[in-house]
């Protein structure tokens, strides 16, 4: 029984543990939502569990072949009272924690917009080999392996892959998606507070793997206004030909950023992987969220 | 173009100390043993009693052999990468490079998928399945064995690659576009590929073969609702593999002709679509996880029932949650990438359908208790892995419950609370089950039982490192550590890392702890010797024959008139407190005849498969002409039986007495 509670010994140690940084420490209303589901369903689920593990332990330790004062019942075999119960549990509680699916699924739909009074910026996000890019459609500006976003202010994504499948992950502001080639995913978050926020790649992507993460830095608003104005006054322009330089396999790269870039890009960089008429994709565009 | 294709010194890696030292041990280990062999005469009897045989016990032992020593391997990968996260975490780059971390990981799990978990539940079936239905072997006795030496093909594979070229660095499940030539333009994708389309077609071939066994070669008067519940939970398994494997099958076969001929199945470009490998990969995927967790439930069971002697409790609801879990497990695969965008309906109901299956795996878990409940539960080493089975799978299905969770899904995905959670339900659901059924059925294999505190000790090493090594995952997981990752700068990570590398290392002396069980009971195997046939008080029929069981399994078919058939006979014999009149009159019996037919095609195969790998298409050629004269050969052999005479059979059931026959 020790060794059986161990892991709930460890699992409430990781919550205290993970405090600092990642899933249990959100610090916007996607992850915070996201949170209260993982709490809600493993608390539904001990309530369940720590009593099987129980009974599990005391039942054959009572029923142990030397205890002489355990009675033997070979022929107990069926009740159907138990039978009820042992059918009937599992499924309450899955009946519970489907009903948390359903909802959360509805309601945290990756590309579902943040309800917010503040007009959303829309960032396109491309995943490279061994790096980020994003790109500001609105503003004008790019930067990679870096994602400077207005703390209080919903982020709209599209992203797309240059070729590898990756994954966008930010744990404390919301769930991961994939980045495909010659797709579109959609994603929304919003940072409450302030703050730098480890984001990553979640999907393996080949040797750069590793270096593949980046951060995202949840300003206050004029500072954000300040980091565009500076970032439009200086460095280089993403036009096709910097893109193609950008998009050679580099890995561990420094964080930069264009002052302009080049319009329509995201949707040529999506484009580029398919070059063929893909008849039976456009037939059914809503498929699937990744829409080609 | 060359005579050997891309084959040349270049691809023996001499410039990495670590794999050429690997290479280096592994090729005297198996030159002294080949040696050994030779030299104390043991080739003739290997060759006649082991290699060639079609004897469904000898195949079951030579899969659980092999699945053992892969364990080793895939051991030593999980370890080295560890060793490589719980260094290369605070900043640094490790001892391991990207390239070889990743083929490690890649390996690690191919191979215990593959490897371990499904020879050792198959080789168990293989064993277990005739003698508990009452048959005398499996309904085609040489297509097991190709089975099994197909799967060595695939075995040898993959260990050549660790010396000649590379294996693949794309994950175990090798998704495109990373696996596709543009980006993994290496022979690594190509090794997985092919060796597991060989063994994939041994498993094939054995699920046709247990599918048939169970429905056609049951004891007279043994009805379905009369088999034991590990032949069910076989059932199931057989059936899902039938079903399952032709799509991967089919699968691999896109990804080769992408990868050979140019077409564009999973490429970036041209129409290719990843998310048509993703959703197959786990139509296939989410199946074998059952494939390999209901055989091990039905071990479970059947330690249950003996161990406390009592009947199972609630056989009906037993074979119900298992066809229903059989059902079920073709309707969730979608969970494994909720992350990829799709809709909020498919989602919401690929959600649900994944908790589902919680349902009958949670009726099982009860059943095993109200078993134990009023029985006289004897703690032998079976029972602790399945007590320990159960305390800890249960967790394990927490954390699988959170996972159906869309929205917990997409915070934990691709974490390595994933990696904890999957290592949470199959060590417990697959291994500590296997080692559960090495334990019980080793006595009916070899005629001695394991040694009880070495197993002991190999059990609670296994339990405790199982938690260290996993539960601190889970934890890393949660602050967000991406499951694959060579090296990070995130120290707060780092002393969790440390304490599952402790928990691995306390693995490894569980191992250490199993090996020392064999050897010492090997050593003392006197004193350990079963003479019953029924070391453990048994139920089913198995135990109503010799340990080890003839060659022919029964000297009399068995009648049955009831679940558990033995456990019935022998109360009885009991009641009327006289030993039956054992008979003496035996009718000839008909056994398949060895064959080497497994064997050789297997070789032709392995030789196909790496000239394929390697593009040396006239070796292909050559390879695959010879497969198919072996099997033609065997087609149009003069002699498929031969005849055990009576004489012998009577000879050694009187040096085999067993006290209760039926």
């Amino acid at each position: 029984m020790r060794y059986g509670l161990l892991a709930v010994v460890l699992i409430s140690a990781s919550m205290l543990g993970g405090c600092s940084e990642g899933v249990l420490d959100p610090k916007g209303p996607i992850a915070f939502a996201e949170r209260q589901i993982l709490f809600n369903a493993t608390g539904i689920m001990l309530a369940i569990v720590i009593p099987v593990v129980i009974a599990t332990l005391g039942v054959a330790f009572w029923f142990r072949a030397s205890n002489e004062r355990a009675r033997y019942r070979p022929d107990f075999v069926y009740s159907g009272r138990i039978e009820m119960l042992v059918w009937s549990i599992p499924l309450m509680t899955v009946l519970l924690t489907g009903t948390v699916a359903w909802v959360g699924a509805y309601d945290l739909d990756p590309p579902k917009p943040i309800a917010s009074s503040t007009k959303p910026i829309k960032v396109q996000a491309i995943s490279l080999d061994w790096k980020w890019l994003f790109i500001y459609p609105e503003l004008g500006v790019a930067s990679v392996n870096q994602l400077p976003i207005p703390a209080g202010t919903p982020v709209s994504f599209e992203l797309t892959s240059s070729g590898v499948m990756n994954s966008f992950f930010v744990p404390q502001l919301a769930g991961q998606i994939y980045t495909m080639a010659g797709m579109v995913t959609r994603l929304n978050f919003q940072a409450d507070f302030p703050g730098t926020y480890r984001g990553m790649s979640a999907n393996f992507s080949g040797d750069g793997f590793a270096d593949m993460h980046f951060n995202v830095d949840a300003l206050p608003p004029e500072r954000f206004a300040q980091w565009v104005a500076s970032t439009r006054s200086a460095g280089l322009a993403l036009d096709s030909k910097s893109y193609a330089d950008l998009a050679r396999p580099s890995a561990a790269v420094t964080p930069f950023t264009f002052h302009s870039v080049a319009p329509g890009l995201f949707d040529n960089i999506r484009m580029s992987s398919m070059r063929s008429d893909d008849a039976l994709c456009q037939s059914y565009p809503n498929s699937m969220r990744a829409e080609k | 173009m060359t005579l050997l294709g891309k084959l040349d010194w270049s691809a023996v890696p001499f410039d990495q100390p670590i794999i050429m030292g690997t290479v280096g041990g592994m090729v005297v280990a198996i030159v002294s043993i080949l040696s050994l062999v030779t030299l104390k005469g043991y080739v003739p009897y290997l060759w006649r009693e082991w290699i060639t045989s079609v004897d469904h016990k000898r195949v079951g032992v030579m899969y659980i052999v092999l699945a053992l020593v892969m364990l080793l391997r895939g051991f030593a990968d999980a370890i080295m990468m560890r060793t490589q996260q719980a260094i290369a975490s605070g900043g640094g780059q490790g001892y391991l490079p990207p390239e070889h971390f990743d083929q490690i990981f890649s390996a690690h799990g191919t191979i215990m998928i593959f490897f371990v978990a499904m020879p050792l539940v198959i080789g168990l079936m293989n064993f277990v399945v005739p003698l508990q239905l009452g048959a005398r072997d499996v309904a085609f006795p040489t297509m097991n064995s190709i089975s099994f030496w197909l799967t060595a093909s695939g075995v040898l594979l993959i260990n050549v690659s660790l010396g000649i070229g590379e294996f693949a660095k794309t994950g175990w499940f090798a998704y495109p576009p990373l696996s596709e030539l543009q980006f993994s333009p290496g022979v690594g994708v190509d090794y997985y590929l092919w060796s597991l389309q060989l063994s994939g077609i041994g498993t094939l071939l054995s699920g046709v073969n247990f599918v048939t066994t169970i429905l056609k070669m049951r004891a007279p008067g043994m009805g379905y609702m009369r088999m034991p519940v590990f032949c069910w939970t076989a059932l199931a398994s057989n059936l899902l593999m039938v079903a399952a494997f032709p799509v991967l099958t089919a699968l691999f076969a896109m990804l080769l002709l992408d990868r050979y001929l140019g077409f564009h199945f999973f490429t970036v470009d041209a129409g290719g679509n990843v998310m048509m490998y993703v959703n197959l990969f786990w139509v296939w995927g989410h199946p074998e996880v059952y494939i390999l967790v209901l055989p091990a439930f039905g071990i479970y069971s059947e330690v249950a029932a003996t161990f406390s002697e009592k009947p199972l409790f609630g056989y009906r609801s037993m074979v119900l949650a298992t066809m229903a879990i059989c059902v079920l497990s073709y309707t969730v695969w979608l969970h494994h990438f909720f992350t990829m965008g799709a809709s909020a309906n498919i989602n919401a109901f690929f959600g649900i359908t994944s908790m589902i299956i919680g349902v009958p795996t949670g009726v099982k878990v009860f059943n095993w208790m109200f078993t134990m409940y009023g029985g006289r539960v004897r703690f032998t080493v079976p029972v602790l892995w399945t007590i320990g089975f159960i305390v800890t799978f249960v967790f394990g299905g927490l954390t699988g419950v959170l996972l159906a969770l869309p929205p917990v899904d997409w915070q934990v995905h691709n974490t390595l609370f994933l990696v904890a959670h999957f290592h949470h339900v199959i060590i417990p659901g697959v291994l500590f089950g296997a080692f559960a059924g090495y334990n019980y059925w080793f006595p009916k294999a070899f005629g001695f039982k394991l040694d009880e505190s070495w197993g002991k000790a190999a059990f609670w090493c296994w339990f405790i490192g199982f938690h260290l090594a996993f539960m601190p995952l889970y934890v890393t997981g949660l602050m967000g550590m991406p499951r694959r990752l060579q090296h990070s700068d995130v120290l707060a990570w780092q002393p969790w890392l440390w304490i599952a590398e402790a928990g691995a290392v306390i693995i490894l002396a569980g191992i250490a702890c199993q090996i020392g069980q064999l050897v010492v009971s090997i050593r003392n195997r006197e004193n350990l010797r079963d003479t019953t046939g029924d070391p453990w008080n048994g139920r089913t029929l198995e135990w109503a024959t010799a340990s080890p069981p003839p060659a022919w399994n029964f000297a009399v078919q068995p009648r049955v008139h009831e679940i558990d058939a033995f456990w019935a006979q022998k109360q009885r014999v009991l009641a009327r407190q006289d030993l039956p009149v054992r008979q003496r009159e035996y009718a000839p019996i008909e056994v398949p005849k060895n064959s080497p037919t497994g064997f050789i095609t297997a070789f032709f195969s392995v030789v196909t498969g790496f000239a394929l790998i390697w593009h040396i298409w006239w070796i292909a050629g050559l390879g695959l002409l010879g497969a198919a004269v072996t099997l033609l050969a065997f087609m149009f052999r003069a002699q498929a039986e031969v005849e055990i005479s009576a004489e012998q059979i009577d000879l050694f059931n009187r040096a085999h007495p067993v006290e209760v026959s039926l």
